[in-house]
């Protein structure tokens, strides 16, 4: 299973394993155990994909050899052959200061299975010794790592439990789509700015629409600040100790290293293990993880942000090209007709024709395509051997290896042509299809948990079959063509632009902002969900100031002095004196004491030990007979008698089987001792009357003792008239 | 052999990752690796100059595509090339003629005493050593024949304890040609090691009482030369050109204050403000080109603008390593490289910029950020060499001292 290099040869004397301890090992991910590279990847992986004409992989490997790492362990997983054998016929097998080992599992379906695979490999043949790095095979960066590692040994010395270090950049998502420039979503992380660690991680949950999110607060009770970002790009870069190894092993359901590793680490709080965050500056670190970031990556290595690995630059046994003006590269011996016209930020590579009239302008155009007369190409990534006949319009689209393109078709935005498909001539190609000389499997699963299981041994039986297939059938790319037009996945349909080669289209632009403005209009208090919110620098306020969070604590501090002035049996002066205080210091009304001490009395009475109703009853009524100057102090004004009702009938709600069957009596022996008024009763019931179903159960249990009072008012009021008169 | 494959393809890999940087450096590499592939290589009896010359090509080349603009390789490679030429002919000259010989080290030494100042042994080279007063090349011009005149030219080169033992021991003529050759290298780089003294020497001479100089960027020859004459009890004061985006003036201030300099740090845009101050202008150059251009780090052509519209001296420092027998128009030189814009930017906060809003897929904004400036000859007023001060118009002539027509396309 493991195949090995014979090199490196440290292993030979007993110094070996001192010095095998020192070195540095990466973990690379040739497979992305996703799908967003269909159909391409069906035929090919996605570490071997080129970008800027030079395999992802390639950059990935140049990167952590330059960086110091001595070891490399190549994880294939889909088509893993083909990895193997480019990696034994580069340049990289040979290396003198890199050893790349390939390691073959089929059975993994995801990071963690990988993960896990390498950690029962490991415990045969002991590979991964120390920290190392973990990054997959479509990471571009120049960042240099060294130092990092130190950084994380040294916390790792420190604190034990420390297990990982995670690269993240600086990078603003748009504000109208919350993507950011790789296509991927915004991401919103929480981090303690003096220690760095990573306290919170959300990706995918966060409410666009209102543009909140929501921390846990035990989150606010551990750190004294938190510093908060929405412009993070997390690199996919990793400096892990041992222990994440046997995490994965630990938790076998562990898929996906950021929705289930980082989450659980952060939410699980798994044996207090703690994952730290590093910002990188000056130096340039991303993941293809799709179309979109695709493009980017192209172009960010075309504007040299990875130097130097930058087409100029032999880094990893792929020849140079030749830097121009205005940032065109071009291979020495490309053939350019005079008339056609390239503009900046073309990468044109060797052996490529360029016809008469042709119009070139932020494309890469690979090794030994040949491109007709008249042809529009924009914005477009043309891969190695095409062919493009006369007249052809190609904008914001991938053409893969082997594609031939006939006279007069035209490839809309967002367009990927795999493998070896024929468009006929004439024929437009729709905006964002897929096109691959492969059937769309079957059994597509738009489910996010299923995308793991990459459909690899399939991919290649199809493969032999097709050409006949194709001979006998008549394409769906006109009638001289050859290929498969891919349905769109139910539900991925409209997400179909956000992850395309295309820039967003104009009418998506516009939509979007007519629905923010929409959104605006309708509520004022809703935070623009722009970088307005401006958390990348704000620290959060620890004390909360939420009035109910407030009036909760009010209540449980009221509680508290009643119980001590029982027990105690503190005069009711005193008491008044200590709840007044109390008020003062939690800036509350007068009705809400009322509220509070009544509230602290009932639940004084439930709490005591009882075993009816009736003698439920009489625990009140004794204790607010005792207590009813108390009671009388705060209870004065009709307003607090409502109170005192609203806050009884809400206990009633919460607990309707005890304090239910009481609750006309109480009210009753209130009313008698003079702490409750006829008239904050029947307000109670007026405002009541209006009410839901729901909220009448009271107000019906006494509607006889409202009648009463009603009849015994008017009594009153005639009394009164006769007096007066 | 596989000790010397690997040690190519390290310094391949180290060149390629612009790992190491300065021609200095490079230079040293090369001639150190040159050496140890001259050295292990087995020459075969017949024809063994042109066994080592293939050698040799084959691993210059590779060197040279790793890295196409530090042009120091390419320079120490046709040296080395040259040096082989050289001894074969003198070999085969000496061979045919013994008697020719002694006269031909005799002009040997007579080089050598102006290089290096090594004292003169006999009425007869000390009379020599005063012609040498006039350009040597020029001398050959004047009075030399073709064959001699290719002879003396080894002498640049070749050591002067090899030609001392030369003329003392007339059987030099049975000595293998790859024992001269990794001698004549190893005057290289003892050459190379020894150039910054050399330059720093003539310091003295161009630096007076109470001067002015206005530098930019950093370069060793430079701080040397300063320093040199400082330490001759001369004062003056320094300015430090920052040269953004990569702020290595910085480093040469700190250097120069750590010597006792009295140092002045300005921007790269105030040089036309200050220039009307400075006595004189020394810049450290990346290449010497064979038409008397400079390549030097960006921001010195608008140096020596400002200073020929003031009239102030504009002088160049160069280890002759860095002289490069190729002309800027040649399409095998690169005189640039472009190196990465987040010296310039923060790539975070401009991201935004880079992508959204341009629609059409080019970002609209782009960073240049480029390493070297090109100075035409006719700004330079001076070259300090190793081997002394020359016009610009006369450096093609001292390449043509340096290296072998043959070589100049590798």
């Amino acid at each position: 299973m493991v195949a090995q290099k014979k090199g490196g040869g440290a292993r030979v004397s007993e110094d070996a394993e001192e010095q095998s301890r020192q070195r540095l090992q990466a973990i690379l991910l040739a497979d992305s155990f996703a799908t967003k590279f269909r159909p391409v990847t069906l035929e090919r992986p996605k570490v071997l994909l080129p970008i800027v004409n030079v395999p992802m992989i390639d950059y990935t490997l140049a990167w952590l050899e330059s960086a110091g790492i001595e070891e490399v362990f190549v994880f294939c997983c889909a088509h893993s052959m083909q990895v193997i054998e480019y990696l034994e016929n580069s340049e990289w097998y040979s290396h003198p200061n890199l050893v790349v080992r390939t390691i073959e599992s089929h059975k993994s379906i995801s990071a963690g299975d990988a993960l896990r695979y390498m950690y029962e490999q490991q415990t045969e043949t002991s590979q991964i010794l120390g920290d190392f790095v973990l990054v997959s095979g479509d990471t571009v960066s120049n960042m240099p790592l060294a130092d990092l590692i130190q950084e994380h040994r040294e916390r790792k010395k420190k604190d034990e439990k420390a297990i990982m270090t995670m690269v993240i950049k600086k990078s603003k998502s748009s504000p109208l789509t919350h993507q950011s420039r790789l296509g991927t979503d915004q991401l919103f992380i929480a981090v303690d700015p003096l220690t760095k660690q990573l306290l919170h991680y959300e990706e995918d949950k966060i409410d666009l629409a209102k543009g909140s999110v929501c921390l846990e607060k035990s989150l606010l009770d551990g750190n004294p600040s938190v510093l908060l970002f929405n412009d993070m790009q997390d690199c996919y870069i990793d400096i892990c100790s041992p222990e994440v190894l046997s995490l994965f092993e630990d938790n076998f359901d562990y898929q996906h290293l950021r929705r289930h590793f980082v989450k659980g680490v952060l939410v699980d709080d798994i044996m207090g293990y703690k994952i730290f965050t590093h910002e990188i500056h000056s130096s340039y670190g991303a993941r293809i993880d799709n179309f979109r970031s695709y493009d980017t990556v192209s172009k960010d290595i075309i504007q040299r942000w990875t130097y130097p690995y930058v087409p100029d630059i032999n880094f990893s046994g792929n020849r140079p090209l030749k830097l121009g003006r205005q940032g065109t590269y071009r291979a020495c011996d490309a053939v350019q007709s005079r008339s056609a016209d390239v503009g900046a930020s073309t990468v044109i590579g060797y052996g490529t024709k360029i016809g008469n009239g042709d119009i070139i302008l932020n494309s890469v155009i690979g090794n030994g395509c040949s491109i007709g007369s008249n042809v529009v190409i924009e914005g477009s990534y043309i891969w190695n051997n095409v062919t493009i006949e006369d007249g052809c319009e190609i904008r914001n689209a991938i053409v893969c290896d082997g594609v031939k393109i006939r006279a007069g078709a035209v490839l809309q935005p967002g367009v990927v042509l795999s493998f070896n498909v024929v468009v006929g001539r004439d024929f437009v190609v729709p905006a964002y299809s897929k096109v691959s000389l492969l059937q769309q499997p079957t059994t597509e699963d738009s489910d996010e948990e299923l995308e793991y299981a990459e459909s690899s041994s399939g991919a290649a039986d199809h493969l032999s079959g097709v050409n006949l297939q194709m001979e006998s059938k008549a394409s769906e790319l006109g009638p001289d063509g050859a290929g498969y037009i891919w349905e769109v996945c139910e539900g991925a349909h409209d997400e179909e632009w956000k992850h395309s080669v295309a820039s967003i289209p104009k009418d998506k632009l516009a939509e979007i902002t007519q629905a923010i403005d929409d959104d605006d209009t309708e509520d004022e208090s809703v935070l623009p969900p722009s970088g307005e919110l401006k958390s990348d620098a704000d620290s959060i306020n620890t004390d909360v100031n939420d009035p109910n969070d407030d009036y909760y604590y009010f209540e449980k501090e009221v509680e508290g002095t009643f119980l001590r002035a029982i027990d105690e049996n503190i005069k009711v002066d005193l008491v008044t004196l200590e709840i007044n205080s109390l008020r003062l210091s939690f800036n509350m009304e007068s009705a809400d004491c009322a509220g509070a001490v009544f509230y602290s009395m009932m639940k004084q009475a439930v709490d005591t030990p009882h075993n009816s109703a009736s003698e439920l009853y009489r625990n009140a009524s004794s204790i607010m007979g005792k207590w009813k100057e108390l009671l009388g102090f705060y209870v004065k004004k009709i307003d607090e008698q409502i109170e005192v009702i609203m806050k009884f009938e809400e206990m009633c709600q919460e607990s309707p089987k005890e304090l239910g069957p009481v609750f006309t009596q109480i009210l009753h022996f209130l009313y008698e001792k003079d702490v409750l008024q006829e008239d904050a009763i029947l307000r109670w019931a007026e405002e009541k009357a209006g009410a839901d179903e729901a909220d009448k159960v009271y107000l019906k249990q006494c509607e006889k003792f409202i009648q009463w009072l009603k009849e015994a008012s008017e009594e009153e009021d005639e009394d009164d008239e006769e007096e007066d008169s | 052999m596989p000790d010397v494959q690997s040690m190519v393809v390290e310094f391949v890999n180290k060149l390629r990752k612009r790992k190491i940087e300065g021609s200095q450096a490079t230079a040293k590499y090369t001639v150190e690796l040159l050496r140890s592939v001259i050295s292990q290589h087995r020459v075969p009896h017949a024809n063994q100059a042109a066994a080592l010359i293939d050698a040799v090509k084959a691993v210059g080349e590779q060197l040279v595509a790793a890295n196409p603009v530090e042009l120091a390789v390419g320079n120490v490679v046709r040296r080395v090339l040259h040096i082989i030429r050289e001894e074969d002919l003198s070999l085969t000259t000496a061979a045919m003629a013994g008697l020719d010989l002694l006269d031909a080290s005799d002009d040997d030494d007579e080089d050598n005493c102006k290089g290096i100042g090594y004292p003169a042994m006999s009425a007869a080279v000390v009379a020599a050593a005063r012609s040498t007063l006039r350009p040597p090349s020029l001398q050959t011009l004047l009075e030399g024949t073709p064959e001699s005149a290719t002879v003396p030219y080894t002498s640049s080169s070749g050591a002067d304890s090899e030609s001392k033992s030369k003329s003392a021991d007339k059987s030099s003529i049975t000595r293998k040609l790859k024992h001269d050759v990794i001698e004549g290298v190893n005057q290289l780089i003892h050459e190379i090691a020894g150039c910054h003294e050399q330059i720093a020497e003539q310091a003295i001479e161009h630096i007076h009482q109470n001067e002015v100089i206005l530098t930019l960027g950093s370069s060793r020859t430079v701080l040397e030369f300063l320093c040199a004459a400082k330490e001759k009890k001369r004062s003056f004061r320094v300015f430090v050109a920052e040269g953004a985006p990569r702020y290595q003036g910085h480093l040469l201030a700190k250097e120069l204050v750590a010597r006792g300099l009295q140092t002045t740090v300005i921007t790269d845009s105030a040089v036309f403000a200050m220039i009307s101050r400075v006595n004189m202008v020394i810049i450290g150059a990346h290449a010497v080109m064979a038409n008397g251009g400079v390549i030097g780090p960006v921001g010195v052509n608008m140096a020596a603008l400002a200073a020929q519209k003031h009239a102030v001296p504009f002088v160049v420092l160069a280890g002759s390593h860095k002289l490069c027998p190729l002309y800027p128009h040649n399409p095998e030189v690169l005189l640039n490289e472009l190196r990465s814009p987040s010296e310039l930017l923060d790539f975070g906060e401009f991201s935004d910029c880079l992508d959204f809003g341009a629609g059409s897929g080019s970002p609209l904004l782009q960073v240049v950020n480029p390493t070297f400036d090109y100075v035409p000859p006719n700004l330079v007023s001076l070259f300090i060499t190793d081997t002394g001060g020359h016009n610009p118009s006369y450096m093609y002539r001292l390449i043509a001292d340096y290296y072998s027509a043959d070589d100049l396309v590798m």
